[in-house]
C-alpha cells in the first residue's frame, strides 16, 4: 500500500544513486581544494590528494597569498570586482532595459534585431576576443580596464531571458492600466513592471556575475600587465610560474588563491538562490 | 622642458643613426654575416636615456631590471611579467598584428624566435654590431638566435642536457649509470621489475623534449628556407629515437606523471621517477622546488646511441628587440647589458645556467661542488654537455602552433601506449596543412 502524491512522489532507487554519484562527482574536486589549500608547498608533495598531511597551514597560506609578490593578489581581487560590478552590472542593467523594451513595445525592425540577438547568443565570447582585440589595439584601450568592461557589457543571452521573461510575467493589462491612470512609461518601468522582473534580473545578474567573474580568454588576450589581471588570469599566471627553467612553484598559494576566490560566487549563489529559483519556473503554469 | 627638448634631439640624433645603420645593412645584406654596424649608437642611447618596456617571466628579471638602473639611473625600464612562454607569445603576436602594444624588449625561447623572425618582427642586433659576440657564446646557443643570416637576440641561458638519476635508487637496485641508450632502456626494465612503483623516468608527451631527442639522435625534421618549408618527421635521427622511445611507451615504462605538476616534484623527491633527461637548467629547480631529493640526485652525461658523446639543446631563452620599439638603439644596450654585460652575473646566481664561454669555461663556475649533488661538481658534466651539442638544428618557423597540437597528435601515441611514429606522422600532416594554410609552401618527406 503505497501513496503516491503531488508532495510525495515514488522513489527511484535508480535516480537517487545517479544523483548521488553526481553529487559526489561534483563535491571531490571542492572538497581536494579546500583539504589541500591547509597544507604547506612541501606537505602538498608528500602528502596524498584527499588526506590532511602535515601542519595545518590554511591561515598561514591565506597571508602568503595576500602578501605574496608585494600583495598583488589583491590587487586582482579588486580588479575582478571592478569588472563584475561595472560589467556585469552594467550587463545586467542594458539587457534588462532592452529585454523589456523588445518584449513590451512594437516598434519597426522588431523581428531583425530578434534574429540579430538569437544569432548573438550562439557565438561564443571566445571566438571574438582577437577581433574584439585588434578593434580595441586600434581604439587604444588594450591593456586598461576598459577592454575588459566594454565587451562584458553585452549580453545577448540575459537580454534574451529577460524579453521571454517579461513576455510572461508582466499583463499587457497592468501596463494599460497605469497608462489610464496616468502614469508615464518611465515611471511603469521603474514603480510597476520593474518589480515583476526582479526574479529574472537577478537571475541575469548572476549570469552575467558568474560569466565575469570566470572570464579568462579575454583578459588574457587583452592585457598585458598583471596589475590589470583579474584573479583567473593571475591564478593562472602562478600555476604557471611552476613549469621550466627557474621555475618557483607556489602550488600552495595557487589552492588557497583558487578558494578564496570561489567564496564570492558561492555567497552570491546562496544570497540570490531564492530569487533565482522563482524566476526559473516562471510561465510554466498557466495561473 | 629645455633638458627635456635636449634629450629628444639627442633621441633624434641616435633614430637617425640607427635608421642609416639599418640602411646600409640592408644594402649589404647579403654577406653571410648579415648587417653588421657599431656599438656608438648603443653607446649614445644608453648615454641618452629613456624609458623602455621588458617583457620576461625570468625570475632574475626583476633583480636584474633594478641592478640595471642602479647602474644607468637615466634609464627607466618598465619590467613586466607578461605571461609564462605560450602566453608572452600569444600577447606578442596579437600587438605585432595590431602594430601597437608591444614591448621593446622581450624574453624569447629559442624555438620560438624563428617564428618572430621570420614575420619580420624583431630588429636585426647587426645593425649596431652584436656580431662582433659570437666568440663570446657557446656554438649551440649563438646558432640559435641567428635566423636567415640576421642575429634576433643575445642568448640568455642554455640547455645542454644531461642526465640527472637518483643515486640512492640506482644504488638500491643495482642499476649501473647507463651510458647508451640500450642500457637505459634495461635499466628502465630492470627497476621497474623489481619495484613496480618506481620508474625510470616520466614523459606523458612533451614536444620540446621529444624534439631535443631527435636533436641528438641526429634528425632534421624541419627545414626553412624563408616561407619555404620541409617537414620529415620520419627521418633517420627521428626513426633512431621512436625505436629507443617505443620500446618505453609501448613497454608502459613511464610514469604517468604530467611534468611540472605537483605530482611530479613529490615523485622527484620519493624517488618514483629514477632519471631526468632535461637541460642544465634544472639543478636550479631541483634546490628550490625538491628539496626531498637533497643529497640523492647526480648527474651524468646524457645516453648516446652508441657511446659516443653527443648531446642537444633543451629549452634556454634570448632576449630580442621588437621592431615596434621607439627607441630600439636602447633597447640593444639594454639587452647587450643582461645578456653581455653585468646582468649575467644576477641569471647566474639565480640558478641560470649561463650561454656565455667566460662563464662556462671559469673554474668558480665549473669546479663549484653543489652540496645538493653531495658535493658533486656537476657543472663540469654540464659544461662539457654545451660542447657535445649536435649540430644544424632548426626550428619551425611557426613552432609555438606546432608544439600547441602535439597533445593532440602524438600525445595520443602517450595515451594509448603506441607507437609514437604514428603519432609523428599525425603531427606532420597536421603541420603541413596548417602551414599551407598559413601562406608556406610546405612540403613533406
Amino acid at each position: 500500500m503505497t501513496a503516491v502524491s503531488v508532495t510525495r512522489p515514488r522513489r527511484s532507487r535508480v535516480l537517487t544513486t545517479v544523483m548521488a554519484l553526481y553529487l559526489l562527482y561534483t563535491l571531490v574536486p571542492l572538497v581536494w581544494l579546500v583539504i589541500n589549500a591547509t597544507k604547506t608547498q612541501d606537505a602538498l608533495f608528500s602528502s596524498s590528494g584527499l588526506s590532511f598531511g602535515g601542519p595545518f597551514a590554511l591561515f598561514d597560506n591565506i597571508g602568503q597569498t595576500f602578501t605574496y609578490d608585494n600583495g598583488i593578489f589583491l590587487r586582482w581581487l579588486g580588479n575582478t570586482l571592478l569588472y563584475v560590478g561595472v560589467g556585469a552590472g552594467g550587463a545586467t542593467v542594458l539587457a534588462t532595459a532592452a529585454g523589456y523594451g523588445m518584449a513590451k513595445y512594437r516598434f519597426p525592425g522588431r523581428k531583425a534585431v530578434f534574429a540579430v540577438v538569437l544569432g548573438a547568443v550562439a557565438v561564443p565570447g571566445t571566438a571574438l576576443a582577437v577581433p574584439t582585440f585588434l578593434m580595441f589595439s586600434k581604439l587604444g584601450l588594450t591593456n586598461t580596464p576598459l577592454a575588459i568592461i566594454i565587451p562584458s557589457l553585452i549580453s545577448p543571452f540575459g537580454l534574451y531571458l529577460i524579453w521571454v521573461y517579461a513576455t510572461e510575467a508582466i499583463p499587457d493589462e497592468l501596463m494599460e492600466a497605469a497608462r489610464i491612470d496616468g502614469a508615464g512609461e518611465l515611471r511603469i518601468f521603474f514603480t510597476v513592471t520593474l518589480r515583476q522582473l526582479v526574479p529574472g534580473v537577478v537571475t541575469v545578474a548572476l549570469f552575467t556575475m558568474v560569466s565575469t567573474w570566470n572570464n579568462y580568454f579575454l583578459p588574457l588576450i587583452m592585457l598585458s600587465e598583471p596589475k590589470w589581471y583579474p584573479l583567473t588570469v593571475g591564478l593562472n599566471q602562478w600555476s604557471a610560474q611552476a613549469s621550466g627553467a627557474g621555475a618557483r612553484p607556489v602550488f600552495n598559494l595557487v589552492l588557497t588563491g583558487s578558494l578564496l576566490t570561489i567564496i564570492p560566487l558561492v555567497v552570491a549563489f546562496l544570497l540570490l538562490q531564492r530569487f533565482w529559483q522563482s524566476g526559473l519556473s516562471a510561465g510554466s503554469v498557466k495561473q | 622642458m629645455s633638458r627635456i627638448r635636449t634629450r629628444a634631439k639627442a633621441f633624434g640624433a641616435v633614430a637617425l643613426a640607427a635608421l642609416l645603420a639599418v640602411g646600409c645593412s640592408s644594402g649589404s645584406s647579403s654577406g653571410p654575416a648579415g648587417a653588421t654596424g657599431t656599438q656608438d649608437s648603443v653607446d649614445a642611447a644608453l648615454k641618452a636615456g629613456g624609458e623602455i618596456t621588458y617583457w620576461s617571466w625570468t625570475p632574475s628579471a626583476k633583480d636584474q631590471v633594478a641592478a640595471f638602473q642602479k647602474e644607468f639611473p637615466n634609464v627607466k625600464v618598465n619590467y613586466v611579467n607578461a605571461g609564462t612562454n605560450k602566453d608572452e607569445y600569444t600577447k606578442l603576436q596579437n600587438a605585432i598584428k595590431a602594430g601597437s602594444g608591444a614591448p621593446d624588449v622581450a624574453q624569447v625561447e629559442y624555438y620560438a624566435l624563428p617564428q618572430f623572425a621570420l614575420t619580420d618582427s624583431l630588429a636585426d642586433l647587426g645593425q649596431f654590431g652584436f656580431q662582433a659576440f659570437e666568440k663570446d657564446y657557446s656554438a649551440s646557443t649563438w646558432a640559435q638566435v641567428k635566423n636567415n643570416n640576421g642575429l634576433y637576440g643575445l642568448p640568455q641561458d642554455s640547455g645542454p642536457m644531461a642526465l640527472f638519476y637518483n643515486k640512492e635508487v640506482f644504488d638500491k637496485n643495482a642499476i649501473a649509470v647507463p651510458k647508451t641508450w640500450e642500457e637505459y632502456v634495461a635499466a628502465a626494465k630492470k627497476l621497474h621489475a623489481a619495484d613496480p612503483t618506481k620508474y625510470i623516468t616520466s614523459d606523458t608527451g612533451d614536444p620540446g623534449f621529444a624534439l631535443s631527442m631527435i636533436w641528438q639522435a641526429g634528425g632534421h625534421p624541419f627545414t626553412a628556407d624563408g616561407r619555404n618549408v620541409k617537414i620529415n618527421l620520419a627521418d633517420a635521427g627521428s626513426k633512431k629515437w621512436t625505436a629507443l622511445w617505443n620500446q618505453l611507451v609501448e613497454g608502459k615504462q613511464l610514469a604517468p606523471v604530467k611534468e611540472w605538476s605537483d605530482d611530479w616534484f613529490r615523485a622527484l623527491g620519493d624517488g618514483t621517477i629514477a632519471t631526468l633527461v632535461t637541460g642544465a637548467w634544472m639543478p636550479g629547480n631541483f634546490k628550490s622546488s625538491v628539496p626531498g631529493g637533497a643529497g640523492k640526485w647526480a648527474v651524468a652525461p646524457m645516453p648516446t646511441y652508441d657511446g659516443q658523446p653527443v648531446t642537444a639543446e633543451n629549452g634556454g631563452s634570448t632576449q630580442s628587440v621588437l621592431k615596434q620599439s621607439k627607441n630600439p638603439a636602447l633597447a640593444a644596450a639594454f639587452v647587450r647589458w643582461l645578456n653581455h654585460g653585468n646582468g649575467v652575473k644576477p641569471f647566474i646566481e639565480s640558478g641560470g645556467f649561463p650561454a656565455t664561454t667566460a662563464d662556462l669555461s671559469s673554474p668558480a663556475f665549473v669546479d663549484e661542488a653543489v652540496p645538493y649533488f653531495g658535493g658533486q661538481k656537476v657543472n663540469q658534466v654540464l659544461t662539457q654537455a654545451s660542447k657535445d651539442v649536435a649540430k644544424g638544428w632548426t626550428y619551425l618557423p611557426y613552432q609555438t602552433y606546432a608544439n600547441s597540437v602535439f597533445t593532440d597528435t602524438v600525445g595520443q601515441a602517450y595515451l594509448n601506449g603506441t607507437s609514437l611514429d604514428a603519432g609523428l606522422a599525425a603531427w606532420q600532416r597536421a603541420l603541413v596543412d596548417y602551414g599551407n594554410q598559413q601562406g608556406f609552401t610546405v612540403t613533406a618527406g
